[in-house]
């Protein structure tokens, strides 16, 4: 386990110039993710998405590692080609690992990756959930939370619940499962490695604070990670052979049973400034019950 | 020489034995009728061990090309196959094939799209991606089905294009004919394996398929790289060339193989024929027999089997039909709202040829709708008379 920050390698695999906003929580969980993976011969796959302009515009990329870019429905069957086409040319050093957002994700990309965690495919699948369609300005997705005003949901805000994505991944019997966030970058650089050095599919999801669809200050973006996990909105966990585990602030909130409540993290926030009472009250009442079933499933590992 | 063996197969079975002689290594395909044969073959050569590939049971169609594209970027031979709407169902990722430049063959065994549903033939599934920069190669039986299989390879690792070869469904994908199997040895001797060097494998960092700007723009080292309408250009100027491609890999065959299918076209009985017969796939070959029947009715008139649709060989067209006064289109497909898409193709080509003669669009066999050599016959006395510019054979109007 990684103790302190600067026990993380000290190499950059991002130059400065990228093309992401400034305090992009996907920039900051790049940065960490890739001081784990690069060690290896690693190939990332992209389906359309902030990580596309990240990955710079051509002939120029300011990222040091091989990428290649897939549509936005393919990122699943695209990865396990790739995968495959390593094997049989005898390449298969390379650690294929795909970054995609909640919609290529949550949306359009569900059923090229369900079938590739169901074929068993050796790659690592990361979800990078900025909680909407951030790269074409804030539309509403299918891992949106309950109360968020996005620009197709102007109005009445998202009334529905976010979709619960590690449900449905876990349905799949797969041997690696975690959640991450940039705001705590040595729980992320650690479990980076952990499936880095794994088999089959891996899948990670990783909370991304977004600060202009989610309306808050750059300087903020750390904080904003911090209180997700504060608040338990956002569970830091892995989940290895079935077996659930809390890591990191969500280990430690779990043993002293400090859980913020959620208010403060929403009213930070201008993306919820319309949510309604009885929406904090349902979203507060899903994120105990959330809470409660991994708790208990951690106890019982433990 | 050995030529290899004859055996009794299916157009299905031929596609897949020659994807099998090809070395292909890795495979991803979805079933749909009437292909699904293609894929149980294979499957089960790459279970028994007697083909050294990776097999993916993908989900979709959509998966099955994005998977096949993957597998090629990174320097495999890959292949699937597919029908109607799976193939419509791919169209996305067809586009993507063509841009990424990979050398991928997939057999398109030719059916009827819904809505509603048909199961049964026509050429309209592969017609309608017409512009996916593709190279679409059509076939009269499942001999040449083999054949062109093979050749789609070398042609598609020449010109780093990929490579449909259509067949009609149930007319040649489910009836058994005699096919000759050449050897493995002879095989290898014409299809080498790939042997590009993939950048991706270099130092240094590698985006494949990155966002593109408009217009150029200076790279690291300050040299000017293309924008976005110069690739389309490439694209474009590398399937004109591949017309050439396509007939030297023909030429190259007959030598080693003993078999010729015409490169990009071939003609049947044009000698001196003032009336052509143009149509695609194995209702060209039922045109033949038209022909034949013709001729011995007095008529002077031939055939013109379109072999490649994509690249549209215009100047070979042109003079194969530059002494017909008239000609019959047939096809089993239609522009909707205009004509049959091969016939607007070839009036565009004879226009730039600067020939006029008089051109008949004649839209058949939908969705297995029957089509007998005698009715062809028939159409074509109709044309070479006062018969209609344009018609539904056999339809119920």
């Amino acid at each position: 386990m990684t103790k302190k920050i600067r026990e993380l390698p000290q190499e950059e695999y991002i130059l400065p110039g990228t093309r992401s906003c400034a305090a992009c929580g996907l920039m900051l969980t790049y940065r960490h993710a890739l001081k784990a993976l690069a060690q290896k011969k690693v190939l990332i796959t992209v389906p359309a998405s902030c990580m596309t302009v990240l990955h710079g515009v051509y002939p120029i990329t300011p990222v040091k590692v091989h990428c290649i870019n897939n549509p936005f429905a393919a990122t699943g069957a695209s990865s396990s080609g790739i995968v495959a086409g390593l094997r049989v040319t005898g390449k298969q050093n390379y650690k294929v690992v795909a970054f995609a957002g909640d919609g290529g994700t949550y949306d359009i990309g569900i059923q090229a990756l369900s079938g590739a965690l169901e074929r068993g495919a050796d790659f690592m699948y990361v979800c990078y959930d900025n909680e909407g369609y951030m790269n074409t300005g804030t539309q509403r997705s299918s891992a949106s939370p309950a109360g968020m005003i996005t620009t197709t949901t102007p109005v009445r805000t998202k009334l529905q619940q976010k979709k619960d994505m590690i449900r449905i991944v876990e349905a799949h019997n797969i041997s690696y499962i975690a959640t991450a966030s940039p705001a705590y970058p040595l729980d992320l650089y650690d479990k980076f490695v952990v499936a880095r050095d794994m088999y089959g599919p891996r899948y990670l999801e990783v909370h991304a604070p977004c600060p202009p669809g989610w309306g808050f200050s750059n300087k903020d973006m750390v904080k904003i990670g911090r209180m997700a996990v504060e608040c338990g909105i956002h569970v830091l966990f892995e989940i290895k052979e079935g077996h659930l585990r809390l890591t990191s602030r969500s280990l430690r909130l779990g043993e002293k049973g400090t859980r913020k409540p959620i208010r403060e993290y929403l009213s930070m926030q201008s993306r919820f400034r319309k949510i309604t009472e009885p929406q904090i009250q349902e979203l507060q009442e899903l994120t105990n019950r959330r809470w409660e079933s991994f708790l208990t499933r951690h106890d019982e590992q433990a | 020489m050995s030529r290899g063996i004859t055996k009794i197969l299916t157009a299905n079975e031929a596609a897949a034995t020659a994807a099998g002689l090809c070395r292909v290594q890795v495979i991803a395909a979805y079933p749909i009728t009437p292909q699904t044969p293609v894929t149980e073959e294979l499957a089960s050569m790459v279970e028994k061990g007697e083909l050294d590939a990776e097999y993916l049971t993908v989900e979709s169609e959509h998966s099955a090309m994005a998977a096949v594209i993957g597998a090629s970027q990174v320097g495999a031979r890959a292949f699937t196959a597919t029908s109607a709407n799976g193939l419509l169902y791919m169209h996305e990722m067809l586009h993507w094939a063509a841009g990424s430049r990979v050398p991928l063959v997939m057999v398109c065994v030719n059916r009827g799209v819904g809505a509603p549903w048909t199961i049964l033939n026509d050429q309209q599934d592969s017609i309608s991606q017409r512009d996916t920069g593709w190279i679409q190669l059509y076939c009269r039986n499942s001999q040449e089905v083999m054949d062109t299989t093979i050749q789609a390879y070398k042609i598609a690792e020449k010109s780093l294009l990929p490579v449909m070869v259509c067949y009609d469904g149930f007319v040649l994908s489910h009836a058994s004919t005699p096919v000759e199997v050449p050897p493995q040895a002879l095989v290898d001797k014409y299809l080498p394996p790939r042997t590009e060097v993939f950048r991706i494998f270099e130092d240094g960092p590698c985006n494949l398929n990155p966002l593109i700007l408009s217009d150029p723009r200076a790279d690291a080292n300050g040299e000017l790289q293309p924008g976005y309408m110069d690739l389309r250009y490439r694209l474009h100027s590398d399937l004109l060339s591949s017309e050439e491609v396509i007939r030297a890999s023909d030429e190259e065959f007959l030598e080693l193989f003993g078999r010729t299918w015409g490169g990009a076209l071939w003609l049947y009985l044009m000698d001196n024929a003032d009336h052509a017969i143009v149509s695609m796939g194995s209702l060209a070959s039922e045109c033949t027999i038209a022909a034949e029947t013709l001729r011995t009715m007095g008529y002077r008139v031939g055939v013109v089997g379109l072999r490649s649709y994509r690249p549209f060989p215009a100047k070979e067209l042109g003079s194969a039909l530059a002494h017909a006064s008239g000609v019959t289109v047939m096809e089993k497909d239609v522009s909707y709202g205009y004509e049959g898409a091969v016939a607007v193709d070839l009036k565009g080509a004879l226009f730039n040829e600067g020939l006029r003669p008089k051109l008949h669009s004649h839209v058949a066999g939908l969705g297995g709708r029957d089509i007998m050599p005698d009715e062809i016959v028939e159409v074509v006395r109709r044309d070479m008379a006062t018969g209609p510019l344009v018609s539904w054979v056999n339809a119920r109007l």
